[in-house]
């Protein structure tokens, strides 16, 4: 029986196939949508858990805030030293590794080949903090660290753009205007939204020192491992206090640092991802209903057309609920069949978006995003269904047989 | 008795005027009869078919269809009956016209929750029973007049109804299909089917063995070659 109505429906809707393709449009537009965006934000989430899986959720970061337009801020200078780090691992509990981070932009130079990358002057302890360690060749030596030798550790996106060639290791390299030998390779990361994650240049925070100048070094990025995942709370308040006393900040005036949770991060882009999510829903929500009223629409048409099939129907022994069966499953098979062709055109936009974006992981739409698609396109199908067919189960035999 | 009925009637009020479409009916035919309903337009020859259809409810009267009371029956038990009891022969032939003949002799069987493949075979029957074995995959706009008529005969006979009810079944065909038609619910008739023919052209009623006339709602003949008298 089921089977029955569906072919009826199925046939019913090849006999109209423009009309039908209309019908289904919001329900396409609708269901597109919602496997696009799924696809994408998947692919956004898999990046960004990837991304932070590395570090793991005892990391925890502190930057220098420079706010020209903060009046607590204005007019003082905004540090964050090596010092402030020590006093932190000193003062605070619950931390286990601190690494200092200089960072700033330089050119590298090899033979006539250049390259912009990031410079990066770490502390010894940077492999175990960032959970980053040496590929190929060693690691800086405390003598290097002690010493601020011109040695470097260099990502693989370095030697693809400046064509470096074996032997690399001992060779020399020019970043800025300082001469490095490159003592190691570190372990290939990958892109993260299209942003190589092995575009630097690693050097002893040292020598970042010897070459830029003490200011420089005075805002840095400190890196914190926390002992334990329990700790990470505890300890970001710790080294809030400690900052703040270092600092001299006063009761009720902003910090002139932020810290960083792994969690937070998470939970930043998690709220991005929602909002986009939830805008996007409301679209999806907007066309469903066009969609709906759509196919509403169409079915009464549909009723008004096939009054006399109603009358010779109940005329042989279809019963009220039978029409109303019928009715019903076509406007769902309209709105399935909607879902489906939404399903494969919205699959497609994921997998163009997908590619669109360099580094981006191809596009996955998970099985729960097929179902919620279907049991949406159903439930339209039903719910907007349900006034035209409930109107063709009740119209009288011995009238829709007469009706012209 | 295949139908009783007693004191059948119809009232449908037209705003401030109550029209007496059957006033007091009383028939009752067995089960094997031919019955010819005549009378002219507005006798209410169609209401009383309408009713013996089980397509409508009297306003007052009783009505044994084989054995059921359909006066007091519900909408979707009227269906059950239509479905098992009756089956209806249009002037229009109303086959659905998207669905071969093979389909359209089905869909009463589809209705009565049989098995797809019995419905097939009983389907087929049918077809083959009216001399259509070689067009059942044949949509009705591919058949003449007579063939889609033949279709609406099978429809009618698949479901073993215990009466066929035909409406001017004639009404649509050349005098030649007509008779080919009528030929076969003589066929039909000898086969032990009872048949109930409403039309108001003489020659297609002279194929029943018994008829009744109508006029203003009220039997006014009751004709059967066997006694040749007025009905009770």
């Amino acid at each position: 029986m089921i089977w029955d109505n569906f072919r009826i429906a199925l046939q019913a809707i090849r006999a109209n196939k423009m009309r039908s393709l209309l019908t289904m449009l919001g329900i396409i537009i609708g269901v597109a949508a919602v496997i696009a965006v799924v696809s994408i934000v998947q692919g956004l989430n898999h990046v960004i858990a990837t991304e932070l899986e590395g570090v793991g959720v005892t990391y925890i970061v502190v930057y220098p805030r420079q706010d020209l337009q903060d009046p607590d801020l204005a007019g003082r200078e905004v540090t964050l030293t090596y010092d402030d780090g020590l006093a932190i691992m000193e003062q605070a509990t619950g931390l286990e590794l601190f690494n200092p981070v200089f960072y700033r932009g330089e050119q590298t130079r090899s033979g006539d080949r250049r390259h912009p990358t990031t410079l990066l002057g770490i502390g010894p302890s940077h492999q175990e903090v960032m959970d980053h360690w040496v590929d190929e060749g060693r690691f800086f030596s405390e003598l290097d660290l002690q010493r601020a030798a011109r040695v470097a550790l260099i990502g693989r996106k370095v030697i693809e753009e400046l064509e470096l060639e074996e032997p690399i290791l001992g060779s020399d390299l020019i970043v800025g205007a300082s001469s490095f030998t490159i003592i190691g390779i570190m372990e290939y990361k990958g892109e993260t939204v299209g942003r190589s994650q092995d575009d630097f240049v690693l050097v002893p925070i040292t020598t970042a020192r010897d070459i830029y100048g003490v200011d420089a070094v005075k805002q840095l990025r400190l890196d914190f491992k926390a002992a334990s995942p329990d700790t990470v709370d505890l300890a970001k308040d710790q080294i809030g206090e400690v900052l703040r006393r270092r600092h001299r900040i006063a009761e009720g005036t902003k910090d002139d640092f932020r810290v960083f949770l792994q969690e937070e991060i998470l939970e930043s882009t998690g709220a991005i991802l929602g909002t986009v999510t939830s805008v996007v829903g409301g679209v999806v929500g907007i066309a469903l209903l066009v969609g709906g009223i759509g196919i509403m629409n169409i079915m009464l048409v549909s009723v008004t057309e096939r009054t006399r099939e109603i009358g010779v129907r109940k005329a042989v022994g279809a019963r009220k609920s039978d029409i109303l069966v019928q009715f019903l499953t076509e406007a769902v098979t309209i709105s399935l069949v909607g879902g489906l062709i939404g399903i494969v055109c919205g699959w497609g936009l994921g997998i163009i978006g997908a590619n669109a974006i360099p580094g981006f992981p191809p596009a996955h739409v998970p099985l729960w995003a097929i179902a919620l698609a279907f049991g949406f396109a159903a439930i339209v199908g039903i719910f907007f269904g349900t006034y035209p067919a409930a109107k063709a189960a009740s119209l009288d035999p011995i009238d829709a047989l007469r009706y012209e | 008795m295949l139908i009783s009925i007693s004191n059948l009637r119809k009232l449908y009020s037209m705003g401030e005027i109550e029209v007496r479409a059957l006033d007091g009916v009383d028939l009752e035919v067995e089960a094997g009869d031919y019955l010819a309903i005549m009378g002219p337009s507005g006798s209410g020859k169609s209401t009383l078919m309408n009713l013996i259809g089980c397509l409508d409810t009297p306003s007052s009267g009783e009505y044994i269809l084989n054995g059921h009371a359909v006066s007091g029956l519900d909408d979707s038990e009227l269906a059950l009956i239509r479905n098992s009891e009756i089956g209806f022969v249009f002037q229009t032939f109303n086959l659905l016209s998207r669905a071969t003949a093979l389909a359209n002799v089905e869909l009463p069987l589809i209705y009565a929750r049989m098995p797809a493949a019995k419905r097939r075979q009983r389907a087929l029957e049918a077809l083959e029973r009216v001399g259509l074995a070689d067009r059942v995959k044949h949509q009705p706009n591919e058949l003449s007049g007579g063939q889609r008529q033949r279709v609406a005969v099978a429809r009618a006979l698949v479901n073993r109804p215990s009466i066929l009810l035909a409406d001017e079944p004639t009404g649509n065909l050349d005098s030649k299909t007509s008779e080919e038609i009528m030929a076969l619910f003589d066929e039909l008739n000898d086969a032990g089917n009872t048949i109930v023919l409403v039309s108001h052209e003489e020659d297609i009623a002279a194929h029943a063995r018994r008829t009744i006339r109508l006029l203003d709602g009220k039997v006014v003949s009751d004709g059967r070659p066997t006694d040749g008298g007025a009905g009770p």
